[in-house]
């Protein structure tokens, strides 16, 4: 045993996998169910006016986001960290006991805290702040959790081999600073119990409720400040990271500029932290504040097309990989997907654009289209480079993977293209009015005009949801039955037919 | 209404200095080509390419070199 070669340990990647896959799955199911409810009114009550407390769409929202947020894409964060870290740092988790049983840890603390989060959000218990809503105890694991990472993440730096850290690591540790600082602010809250005695149904006084430290304006600026950069480190930095080691690695192609990657990763850390008052354009915040979201999201794309370019260009000369292997396709969809939705966004924080676009279906369109071409393409790109590494097997079916990028692909262009027309309809709808300044249009006119596009939406999810099911099966079909492999893989994951 | 006067210079003061940073920054990494310690900053997208773990780092530890 002794005389056996040092291996990179992916225990802990394997496990993160699995929780990808399961609350992608639940995530994404509760998404479709979300989209036809809305197209389709009846369904919220599915089961009864009984049980229609739990099958609403109020109560569902924040399980559809929620776990696509904290499960989906956290997991794929640190299934990807956890073997994208080893590699760059050279270094193997089995060369620490402590690192991997902290890692473990993590994991199951995880695990538990996933489990209370939707039970508490399932029972209707939130502290109603978006993307925020787990009352204190939950809030409390969740900072366990993060601690624990950062603890293994910055353990494995402290043993690496590789003096330098690599662009993906700079992004990872960004990741975990951002957002330990977001969310610790955004979420100081005060148990009513210190203050109150319990108060029946509204759980005011009990034990894990809570209310935010700040009020009223300053808690939105607070929370959307939160928010937005909750898509900056959660949605953005995590994801470029993922894309600068497994596109250049999948692809054999040195990065096309390192020095770029350098530069526009801290003018990314230094231009997104200011956007996120475009989220209060036109309410009660200072107009200065307004102003500066927008100009500082305009300034945004410099930093995100800088990454994204960078990418296109690490493919050239080799674009008829593009064609031959799903894989890379899958990443430079996501990489065109992320340039489309940067560029998206700073328009929507535009004032003049965003009257029309706030509050309505464009804003949806906005994020689905950068969450589900970029994110999610880019998690499921990073899992099928993984899977023959870590299971040292083949990946099972390449033409299932080619499918599946073409059903989810023509499940996000529904997806958008739906909320942009219903958006912009919605929008022009509500300001239409006749000379005297009488509003043209009732709220329940918008709604009529808008059911197709709700529908189409709905397909569009349904479509993506099939293709992540396919992505599932795949990756069951690749660590049970794919041919096995000797040695690792160079570059180009291998595929069966 | 002086911390508020205070608020709004130091935010000014504090943009133009991360603005001149980080152009000097772009302006080190164009000029300079190599790190302090005399790589190119392009050769280190190999640690991606070379990352198994008996690949020779791009740039080694001091405390490896005496393994």
């Amino acid at each position: 045993m002794e005389n056996r070669p040092l291996e990179y340990d992916y225990t802990v990647a394997k496990m993160f996998m699995l929780t990808t896959i399961i609350f992608g799955i639940v995530g994404m199911s509760i998404g479709v169910i979300l989209a036809f409810e809305l197209a389709f009114p009846g369904i919220n009550t599915i089961l009864g006016s009984g049980l229609a407390e739990y099958t609403n769409f109020s109560r569902l929202r924040p399980l559809h986001t929620d776990s696509v947020i904290f499960g989906f894409t956290i997991s794929g964060v640190f299934a990807t960290w956890y073997y994208v870290g080893q590699r760059v740092l050279k270094v193997s988790m089995a060369e620490s006991s402590l690192l991997m049983f902290l890692g473990k840890l993590q994991f199951w603390i995880y695990i538990l805290t996933v489990a209370a989060a939707v039970v508490s959000l399932f029972l209707g218990e939130t502290t109603s702040k978006e993307y925020a809503e787990f009352e204190w105890p939950v809030d409390i694991a969740i900072v366990v959790v993060w601690v624990l990472w950062g603890v293994n993440m910055f353990g494995l730096i402290g043993l690496r081999r590789e003096k330098s850290l690599y662009i993906s690591v700079w992004y990872y540790i960004a990741t975990f600073l951002g957002i330990a600082m977001l969310y610790l602010f955004n979420n100081m809250e005060v148990p009513t119990w210190l203050a109150t005695s319990a108060a029946g149904e509204t759980h005011i006084g009990d034990w894990f409720h809570s209310v935010s430290m700040y009020a009223g304006t300053n808690d939105a600026l607070v929370q959307w400040w939160y928010g937005h950069n909750a898509v900056a480190f959660g949605f953005t930095v995590p994801i470029v990271a993922m894309v600068y080691y497994f596109l250049p690695k999948e692809s054999g192609q040195a990065i096309y500029s390192y020095k770029l990657s350098l530069l526009s990763f801290w003018g990314l850390m230094f231009v997104y932290l200011w956007a996120g008052g475009h989220h209060l354009l036109f309410s009660t915040v200072p107009d200065w504040v307004q102003t500066m979201g927008s100009i500082f999201s305009i300034v945004l794309i410099l930093p995100s097309w800088g990454s994204a370019i960078n990418m296109l260009l690490t493919m050239k000369g080799e674009w008829q990989q593009v064609a031959a292997s799903p894989l890379i396709k899958f990443m430079i969809l996501g990489s065109t997907f992320y340039m489309f939705s940067t560029l998206e966004g700073p328009i929507q924080a535009i004032k003049s654009v965003n009257a029309i676009a706030h509050f309505t279906d464009w804003i949806v369109g906005h994020v689905h289209d950068g969450v589900l071409g970029w994110v999610g393409f880019m998690i499921m790109a990073g899992l099928y480079h993984m899977a023959p590494r870590v299971f040292k097997r083949e990946i099972y079916s390449k033409s299932l993977m080619a499918s599946q990028f073409w059903i989810q692909t023509l499940g996000v262009v529904l997806y958008f293209t739906s909320m942009w027309i219903a958006g912009i309809t919605q929008g022009m709808m509500w300001r239409a009015h006749d000379q005297f300044g009488n509003l043209a249009y009732s709220f329940i006119d918008t709604v009529t005009v808008l059911h197709p596009y709700y529908a189409i939406r709905g397909v569009g999810g349904l479509l993506y949801l099939i293709g992540f099911v396919m992505f599932t099966y795949n990756i069951y079909k690749t660590m049970t039955a794919g041919k096995r492999l000797d040695s690792e893989p160079a570059s180009a994951s291998p595929m069966g037919a | 209404m002086f911390s508020v006067e205070f608020q709004a210079y130091g935010y000014v003061a504090a943009t133009i200095f991360l603005t001149v940073a980080l152009y000097s920054y772009i302006y080190h990494l164009y000029k300079n080509r190599r790190d302090a310690d005399g790589h190119d900053y392009e050769e280190y997208s190999n640690m991606a390419l070379h990352d198994g773990i008996e690949d020779t780092p791009v740039n080694s530890l001091p405390k490896d070199d005496k393994k």
